[in-house]
C-alpha cells in the first residue's frame, strides 16, 4: 500500500513538473514575443549581433552534416521506393512517395532531431552554465532581461533558421533521390522534377515548413527551460543538457504525430 | 552623479533619499528554501557612505539576505527599501532606474564567458546609456585603471586569475557610477596579499566614489578592516549589529565563537535530531538567546 501511494505521489509530483515546465516555456514565448515587438519601442531591442551569431551557429555551421544526413535519407528513400513498388510493377510511382515523404515528413523531422541534438544540446549547456556561473543573476542586476538577452535571439534564430535548413534538405534530398530514379527508371532529371512539380503542392511545402517552425520553438524553448532549472555544478549542466536533447526529440516526434493529425483530418 | 550618467536614458527614477535617510532599510524580512525558514524577521538599515559588513558561518543566511537586498529573491515576508524604493513592491520600470544605480560584484565574478573583459564591463552602458562606443570604450578603461588592471581590456575572462576577475567584476559593478555597491565574498579564494589589495580597494572606492557598501564575508580580518559597522547573522537571525570594537567585546558565546574560529557545539534537540534521520522537514531553529538588533 505504502509503495504504491509513493508511486501514485512520484507521478503525480511528475506531472505537475511537467505542467509547470510546459507553462513556463509558454511565458518565455510570449515575453520573447513582446522583447522582439515592443523592445525597440521601449529601448530596450533584441540585439541582432546576437541573432545573426546565433543564425550563423544553427544555420551555417549545420549545413554540411544538414546536407549529408537530407542526401542520405533522399537515396535511402528512392532505393525503398523503387524495391518496395517494384514488387506491384509501379516503380514509375516512386517520385510520388519520394516526395510527399521527403516535403512532409523527412526533411523537417530529420532536420529538427539534428538541430535538437547540435544546437539545443549547445543552447542548454550555455544556459546552464550561465545560470550556475550567476552569469543570469548579473543580468538581472544589471537591468538586462535574461529573456531578451539569451533566449529571444536563440528562439528567432531557431524559427528562421530551422525551416530555412528544412528547404535545403528538401531539395538536397529530392535531388540525391532524384539520382537513383532517373538511373534505374531511365528518365531524364528534368522529367523526374516535373514529375516532382505536378505532384507536390504549396499546401504540402506549407505543411513541412510550418512542422519545422513549430520544431524550432520547441528546441529553443525546451533548452532555455532545461538551462534555466540547472543547477549543481558541471554534473547539473550535463544532466540538463541531456535532458534537453531528449525531451526535445520526443517533444518533436509527438507534435509531428499531432500535426499530421490535425492537419489531414481536416 | 557624473556626467555621463547624466546621459543615461530616463526612466522613472527611485524617489531622491535626503542624506539622513538610510539607504537601506530592511524590515521583518522573512525567506524560505522549500519549507524551510532561512530567514527570520530581519532588521537591517544602511546609512548612505556606511560600509556595512554581513558576516555569519556557512548556512548563516548571509547569501540569502544579499540575493533579497538585491532584489534577485522575492521575499516571504516584510519589506526591503532601496534608495526610498520598496523593491517588494516596485514596477518593474522602477526597479529598472534603481538597477542602474546599483552595482553587484559576485563572488565568482559572473564576468560573461563569451565577451572579452572590456565588453563585459561596458555592457551595462550599452544597456542603459546612449553613448558611442569609443566613449564607452574610455569608460571602460578608466575603470579598469581604477582596479588596477589597465591592459586586461582585451582578456577573455578564463584567461584571468582569481584576482583578477573579482576586479573586473568591480569594474563592472562601477561603471554607472553606483550610489550602492554589494560584493559577494570578496575575499574568498584569494591568497591574503590579493585579499588585502581587495580590501583596500574597496575603502578607495568609498573614498572617492563616497558609495554605500554592503559586503558580505566570512573573513574576518577583511571584515575588522573595511567595515563601519557589522552585522551578524546567525541561523537566519541577527545576532549583532555593531561596530568592529562592539563586535570584538560582545561576550555573545555564538560571536565569540565565530570570531575565535571555534566550531559551534550545538545543542542537540532531540525532536530535530530524529526529524533529521527520518528525512522529515526539519523544524526552524529556536531563537537565539540574544534580541535581534537593529540599528
Amino acid at each position: 500500500m505504502t509503495a504504491m501511494l509513493r508511486v501514485a505521489e512520484g507521478l503525480g509530483r511528475g506531472v505537475l513538473r511537467g505542467a509547470d515546465e510546459v507553462g513556463f516555456a509558454a511565458a518565455l514565448f510570449v515575453e520573447s514575443l513582446f522583447w522582439a515587438v515592443l523592445g525597440p519601442a521601449r529601448r530596450q531591442p533584441v540585439r541582432l549581433p546576437a541573432v545573426f551569431a546565433q543564425m550563423l551557429q544553427i544555420g551555417l555551421e549545420a549545413l554540411p552534416i544538414a546536407t549529408v544526413l537530407a542526401a542520405t535519407i533522399g537515396m535511402m528513400l528512392a532505393i525503398q521506393s523503387l524495391y518496395s513498388l517494384g514488387l506491384f510493377g509501379a516503380e514509375h510511382f516512386a517520385t510520388v512517395g519520394i516526395g510527399l515523404s521527403v516535403v512532409r515528413e523527412f526533411a523537417p523531422l530529420i532536420i529538427g532531431i539534428l538541430i535538437a541534438g547540435r544546437s539545443g544540446s549547445a543552447l542548454a549547456a550555455r544556459f546552464s552554465t550561465m545560470m550556475i556561473n550567476q552569469e543570469v543573476d548579473a543580468l538581472r542586476v544589471i537591468g538586462i532581461s535574461p529573456v531578451r538577452f539569451l533566449v529571444a535571439p536563440a528562439l528567432i534564430a531557431m524559427m528562421i533558421m530551422v525551416p530555412a535548413l528544412t528547404m535545403w534538405a528538401i531539395l538536397v534530398a529530392l535531388t540525391a533521390a532524384g539520382l537513383l530514379v532517373t538511373a534505374a527508371l531511365e528518365i531524364s532529371l528534368g522529367a523526374y522534377f516535373a514529375d516532382l512539380i505536378s505532384v507536390l503542392s504549396v499546401n504540402d511545402l506549407t505543411h513541412g515548413l510550418g512542422k519545422s517552425v513549430l520544431f524550432a520553438a520547441l528546441i529553443a524553448l525546451v533548452s532555455a527551460v532545461n538551462g534555466a532549472l540547472a543547477d549543481g555544478g558541471a554534473e547539473g549542466v550535463g544532466r540538463r543538457t541531456t535532458r534537453a536533447v531528449v525531451h526535445s526529440i520526443a517533444a518533436i516526434i509527438m507534435v509531428d504525430m499531432i500535426f499530421a493529425f490535425v492537419v489531414t483530418s481536416g | 552623479m557624473t556626467a555621463q550618467a547624466s546621459q543615461l536614458t530616463s526612466a522613472q527614477e527611485p524617489a531622491a533619499v535626503s542624506p539622513a535617510a538610510p539607504v537601506i532599510r530592511v524590515e521583518g524580512l522573512q525567506a524560505f528554501y522549500g519549507a524551510q525558514q532561512v530567514l527570520f524577521d530581519v532588521d537591517l538599515t544602511v546609512m548612505p557612505g556606511e560600509i556595512m559588513v554581513v558576516m555569519g558561518g556557512s548556512g548563516s543566511g548571509k547569501s540569502t539576505l544579499l540575493r533579497h537586498l538585491v532584489g534577485l529573491s522575492r521575499p516571504a515576508a516584510g519589506r526591503v527599501e532601496l534608495l526610498g524604493l520598496d523593491i517588494t513592491r516596485a514596477r518593474s520600470m522602477e526597479m529598472l532606474a534603481l538597477r542602474r544605480k546599483i552595482g553587484v560584484a559576485f563572488q565568482g565574478g559572473a564576468l560573461f564567458s563569451s565577451m572579452n573583459v572590456l565588453d563585459n564591463i561596458m555592457l551595462p552602458l550599452r544597456e542603459h546609456a546612449r553613448l558611442d562606443r569609443k566613449t564607452m570604450e574610455i569608460m571602460a578603461r578608466l575603470k579598469l585603471e581604477v582596479v588596477n588592471l589597465a591592459g586586461a581590456d582585451a582578456l577573455m575572462p578564463s584567461e584571468l586569475s582569481g584576482g583578477m576577475l573579482k576586479r573586473a567584476a568591480v569594474a563592472r559593478a562601477i561603471i554607472m557610477d553606483p550610489t550602492l555597491l554589494f560584493f559577494d565574498e570578496p575575499s574568498a579564494g584569494l591568497d591574503p596579499t590579493v585579499s588585502s589589495a581587495l580590501d583596500d580597494l574597496i575603502l578607495k572606492l568609498r573614498e572617492a566614489m563616497n558609495m554605500t557598501m554592503v559586503v558580505v564575508t566570512h573573513e574576518l580580518e577583511s571584515a575588522f578592516k573595511i567595515a563601519d559597522r557589522i552585522t551578524i547573522l546567525d541561523q537566519g537571525r541577527i545576532l549583532l549589529v555593531d561596530d568592529v570594537a562592539g563586535v570584538r567585546r560582545s561576550d555573545n558565546p555564538r560571536i565569540q565563537n565565530l570570531l575565535n574560529r571555534r566550531s559551534e557545539e550545538t545543542e542537540v534537540d532531540a525532536q530535530a535530531y530524529l526529524q533529521r534521520l527520518t528525512g522529515e522537514t526539519p523544524t526552524p531553529p529556536a531563537a537565539t538567546n540574544e534580541t535581534p538588533e537593529a540599528s
